[in-house]
C-alpha cells in the first residue's frame, strides 16, 4: 500500500468516526489496555484524527510500569547476596529502585546482561556456572509463555543454576477491575496478549459490564479502524467484543502456548502499582518447576519500600490521571532521570507523552 | 511488551526451530508455540519465539478494506 | 625484539622509550604517513589552508569497535571531515590521538589504521600530526581515539543558523539510522544475521555538490548522535522557528525499518556517519536535489520538510496517516557508546 492510499485510508476512517461521534450524548473515554497501543498511538499522532468527544486513557498494560519497586530492589539484593548474575529485558534496566536501578547497579560493577530473548539466559547460566543466574521475569501473557518454554527447556536439560523473579501479571483481573468503573465506556484490547488468549475470552465485558470492546492490531491503521469500530458501538449502545485482529488473533487464541504456561505456571496472588494486590493476577512457578524459584532458593530480606508521594504512576496506570497533570512531569521526572516507571519505561504512558509530546 | 513483528520462516533448522527473516535481518527463533508453521509462513516473533502464525487470507483481506478506502476516500476528492 | 602481529600493545609501547617508537615506526607510520607524520616533529607547520580556517575536533568510544562498514579508526576520520565539511569547508588535515588499553591486541589495531588510511585517502585528508598514549588494562575499552580537523572554507556564505528563515526547506541526504542499527544489531546480546551497514562516509562530497547555492545554502548539519530527531530539535531550538515534516518523506532503508521494528528502536533518533541535514532557501529544494542527482554520497536524498512560524522552537511531523505529532528532542541514552 503506498503512503498515500495510507493516508487516504486513514482520511476515511477518522471521518467515518468524527461523523458516528457527532451523534453521541455524551464523551466516550476508551481504555487502551496494552502499554504498545499507547506508544503506536502517539507515535503515529492518531490523536489529531480523533474526534473531540473521544478520549482515550491509558490503561495498567505495560508490565513494567506495574511492576512494584520493591521487586528492582529484591533483584539487586539478590544479586549481591547470591554474587548472581542478573539476567533481564531491556526495559527494567533504567527502572528506579529503592537505591539506584539495575543500571547504577552495574555500574557499580553488578553482573547485569540486558537479554532480547529468555533463551539466552540458558547459554549465559552456563557461561556463570557455578554462579547463579536471575532472570528478572515481568510480562504478560504474550511474553509469559516464552520465559516458560524457556524453564522446560532448562529443566530437561538439567539447568541447575537458573532462577526466576516472578513479577508476571495476567491481564484479566485488572481488566475486571476497570470495566467496573463507570467513567470507562469500552476498550481497546490488546493485540498480542490476544493472541495468546484469543478474543472469546473478553465476553465478560460485554455480559457482565454491558461495555464493547475491539480487538486491534499496532499498524496505525488497524487501530483506527478499531476505534471507529469501538465508537460506532459505543454510540449505538452494544455491548459486543469484536476482533480486528484476525490475521494474528484467533477466537480461541493459542492453546499450545496456553498448555506451556499452565505446565510451568499457577496463578498467585500480585501487587500491582496503581492497583494494589489482585488475587490470583500473578503466576508463581510450580511443580518440578519451582526448583527455579529465586523466592524460594535465593531469599533475601526486601525492606519495605517507599514511593515518592508526589508520583502518580498509580493513578496514571488506572486512566485516573494524564501524565501532564502530575507535578512532576517534565520537571523531576523526565526519561534521563526518572522518578516512576511510567516514565522510563518504553511503553510508559508518561514516556509516550514526554516523547511525542501530548496530543 | 507486545512488540513483536511478522517475520517469514526462511527454514526449518531444528527440532521446534526455525530461521526467519524481516527486510533482511534473519535470526533463529524457537517455533514450540507455533508446531503447524511451514516455511513460507509469516510468524508473529516475540522475545525469539514465533507465538502465532500470520493468517494470509485475513491478512489480504484487512489490505483491501483499506485499499477500498483509499479508492472511495481518493474518488470523493476528485469530485 | 620485532613486533609480532599476534602481539598485544604493553604499557612499554606508551612510554616514549624504545617499544613505542617501534609501534610508531613499524606499525603506525608506514600505514597513515603521506610524507609530513613520518619526521615526527613536536608540531607541524601547515600552508594553503586560507585565511577562513575551519577547526573542529571529535573524540570517538564507539562500542564495538568493528562493526558492520567501518570500525572506530574509518568513524574518527569521517566523523571529523563530516564536521568541517557542515561549516562548507574542505577537510585537509587532521590530527590523531589514540589512546590504547593494555593488552589491545595488535592485529585490531593495524586493521583500525589501515581503515583510517583508506577513509583518509578517499576523503582527501591527510593525517598530519598524532600521540599514542597507552594505559593499564581496565582503564579504557579497547582504543579511544580522538581527531582534530582543520578545513579550508569554500564559501563566502558560510551555513549558519541564524541564516535559516521561514519557508526554507529541509533536505536529508539519504537514508536514516543506517549507523545507529547497524551498531546496535552488533551487540552481544542481540544475535541476528543481517546486511545492514554503517553509513560512515565523508559528506564532502555532497557539500561541495550544493555549494553553487550560494547564499541559499543556509544551514548543515551531520545527524550523528541522537539522530535526525536530535539535529531537526537543535535547528528549532537555536533558530527559534518551526520545522514541520512529512513522514513519508523521509528516507529508510526496509533494512532499517525492520530492524526498529524488531528493536523497538525510533530510526529518527538513531546515529548517521554519511549524511547531511541541509537546510536551503524557499525553493530551492528541488535545484539542491538536482545539484546532488549524480553524487553518489547522497543517493536517496529527499526534501522532508520546511522551516514555519507555527509551532516555533519545536519540529512538528505529519505521519504517513496523515496525523500530527511533536518530534521530541531525544532523551539521553538511547544508544550508548554509539559513536
Amino acid at each position: 500500500m503506498s503512503s498515500s492510499d495510507e493516508h487516504l485510508a486513514a482520511k476515511a476512517l477518522s471521518q467515518d468516526m468524527n461523523r458516528v461521534a457527532s451523534k453521541a450524548t455524551r464523551t466516550m473515554r476508551f481504555m487502551e489496555v496494552c502499554g504498545t497501543h499507547t506508544m503506536a498511538i502517539h507515535s503515529a499522532g492518531l490523536k489529531s484524527l480523533f474526534p473531540e468527544n473521544v478520549v482515550m486513557v491509558s490503561g495498567p498494560g505495560c508490565p513494567v510500569c506495574v511492576t512494584e519497586k520493591g521487586f528492582i530492589d529484591q533483584a539487586i539484593l539478590t544479586a549481591k547476596r547470591y554474587d548472581a548474575c542478573l539476567t533481564t529485558f531491556g526495559d527494567l534496566v533504567r527502572v528506579p529502585g529503592s537505591a539506584g536501578s539495575l543500571a547504577t547497579f552495574r555500574a557499580e560493577g553488578g553482573r547485569v546482561r540486558v537479554v532480547y530473548s529468555p533463551l539466552d539466559c540458558i547459554g549465559i547460566a552456563a557461561q556463570e556456572a557455578p554462579r547463579p543466574t536471575v532472570f528478572l521475569g515481568v510480562g504478560f501473557e504474550t511474553t509469559i509463555p516464552t520465559v516458560a518454554a524457556t524453564l522446560k527447556a532448562a529443566l530437561s536439560n538439567g539447568v541447575d543454576n537458573l532462577f526466576v523473579i516472578s513479577a508476571f501479571k495476567t491481564i484479566h483481573p485488572p481488566l475486571k477491575i476497570l470495566a467496573a468503573k463507570e467513567d470507562l465506556h469500552g476498550f481497546l484490547l490488546p493485540g498480542h496478549v490476544s493472541a495468546i488468549l484469543g478474543s472469546d475470552c473478553y465476553q465478560y465485558l460485554a455480559r457482565d459490564f454491558h461495555k464493547p470492546g475491539v480487538v486491534a492490531g499496532f499498524e496505525p491503521l488497524d487501530i483506527l479502524l478499531a476505534l471507529r469500530d469501538l465508537v460506532r458501538l459505543s454510540v449505538s449502545g452494544s455491548a459486543e467484543i469484536v476482533n480486528g485482529y484476525r490475521r494474528v488473533v484467533r477466537s480461541e487464541g493459542n492453546p499450545t502456548a496456553r498448555a506451556i504456561i499452565d505446565e510451568v505456571l499457577e496463578p498467585s496472588d500480585a501487587s500491582w502499582r496503581g492497583l494494589g494486590v489482585i488475587p490470583g493476577s500473578g503466576l508463581a512457578l510450580k511443580g518440578p518447576y519451582r526448583k527455579f524459584d529465586a523466592s524460594v532458593h535465593l531469599p533475601v530480606e526486601v525492606p519495605p519500600t517507599k514511593d515518592d508521594p508526589r508520583c502518580q504512576c498509580a493513578a496514571i496506570l488506572t486512566g485516573a490521571r494524564s501524565p501532564d497533570k502530575c507535578g512532576l512531569f517534565g520537571k523531576e521526572c523526565t526519561p534521563e532521570d526518572p522518578v516512576g516507571p511510567c516514565m522510563v519505561s518504553s511503553e510508559g504512558t508518561c514516556a509516550a507523552y514526554y516523547k511525542y509530546g501530548a496530543a | 511488551m507486545c512488540l513483536a513483528i511478522p517475520m517469514k520462516l526462511i527454514e526449518i533448522t531444528g527440532e521446534g526451530t526455525g530461521k526467519v527473516d524481516a527486510g533482511g535481518i534473519k535470526t533463529d527463533v524457537s517455533l514450540v508455540m507455533v508446531p503447524q508453521a511451514q516455511v513460507g509462513d509469516y510468524l508473529i516473533i516475540h522475545a525469539g519465539f514465533g507465538i502465532e502464525v500470520l493468517d494470509h487470507e485475513e491478512a489480504g483481506i484487512r489490505i483491501e478494506l483499506f485499499k477500498e478506502l483509499a479508492e472511495a476516500t481518493r474518488t470523493l476528492e476528485e469530485l | 625484539m620485532t613486533l609480532k602481529p599476534d602481539g598485544r600493545i604493553l604499557l612499554g609501547h606508551g612510554g616514549g622509550g624504545k617499544m613505542s617508537g617501534r609501534l610508531i615506526r613499524d606499525v603506525i607510520l608506514p600505514r597513515l604517513d603521506r610524507g609530513r607524520l613520518g619526521s615526527l616533529p613536536d608540531s607541524v607547520v601547515l600552508s594553503g589552508i586560507g585565511d577562513r580556517i575551519a577547526y573542529t575536533t571529535d573524540s570517538f568510544t564507539v562500542s564495538p569497535i568493528f562493526f558492520p562498514g567501518g570500525n572506530i579508526g574509518s568513524l574518527a576520520v569521517h566523523g571529523t571531515c563530516n564536521d568541517l565539511a557542515c561549516s562548507a569547508a574542505r577537510p585537509m588535515f587532521l590530527s590523531l590521538g589514540l589512546i590504547l588499553e593494555e593488552g589491545l591486541p595488535m592485529e585490531d589495531l593495524e586493521k583500525i589504521l589501515q581503515s583510517m588510511a583508506d577513509a583518509a585517502n578517499e576523503a582527501g585528508v591527510e593525517i598530519v600530526t598524532g600521540d599514542t598514549k597507552v594505559v593499564p588494562r581496565g582503564s579504557a575499552d579497547a582504543i579511544f581515539i580522538n581527531t582534530s580537523g582543520i578545513g579550508r572554507v569554500e564559501t563566502s556564505t558560510v551555513p549558519s543558523v541564524d541564516r535559516v528563515a521561514q519557508g526554507d526547506q529541509i533536505l536529508v541526504s539519504g537514508p536514516v539510522g543506517n549507523h545507529g542499527m547497524a551498531v546496535m544489531l552488533s551487540r552481544a546480546e542481540f544475535s541476528f544475521d543481517f546486511d545492514l551497514k554503517s553509513d560512515s562516509a565523508s559528506i564532502w562530497p555532497v557539500v561541495e555538490a550544493l555549494m553553487d547555492l550560494g547564499p541559499g545554502l543556509r544551514f548543515l548539519r551531520d545527524p550523528t548522535r541522537g539522530g535526525l530527531s536530535a539535529t531537526l530539535n537543535e535547528i528549532a531550538k537555536m533558530s527559534g522557528l518551526g520545522i514541520v515534516i512529512e513522514e513519508a518523506a523521509i528516507p529508510l532503508d526496509p533494512a532499517v525499518a525492520a530492524a526498529s521494528e524488531i528493536l523497538g528502536i525510533d530510526p529518527l533518533q538513531s546515529a548517521n556517519e554519511g549524511k547531511v541535514v541541509a537546510v536551503v532557501g524557499r525553493e530551492l529544494g528541488g535545484t539542491a536535489l538536482e545539484m546532488l542527482k549524480y553524487c553518489p554520497a547522497a543517493r536517496g536524498a529527499a526534501i522532508i520538510g520546511e522551516v514555519t512560524s507555527s509551532n516555533p522552537a519545536r519540529v512538528a511531523m505529519v505521519t504517513r496517516v496523515g496525523g500530527t505529532r511533536i518530534l521530541a528532542e531525544p532523551s539521553g541514552e538511547l544508544l550508548p557508546r554509539i559513536c
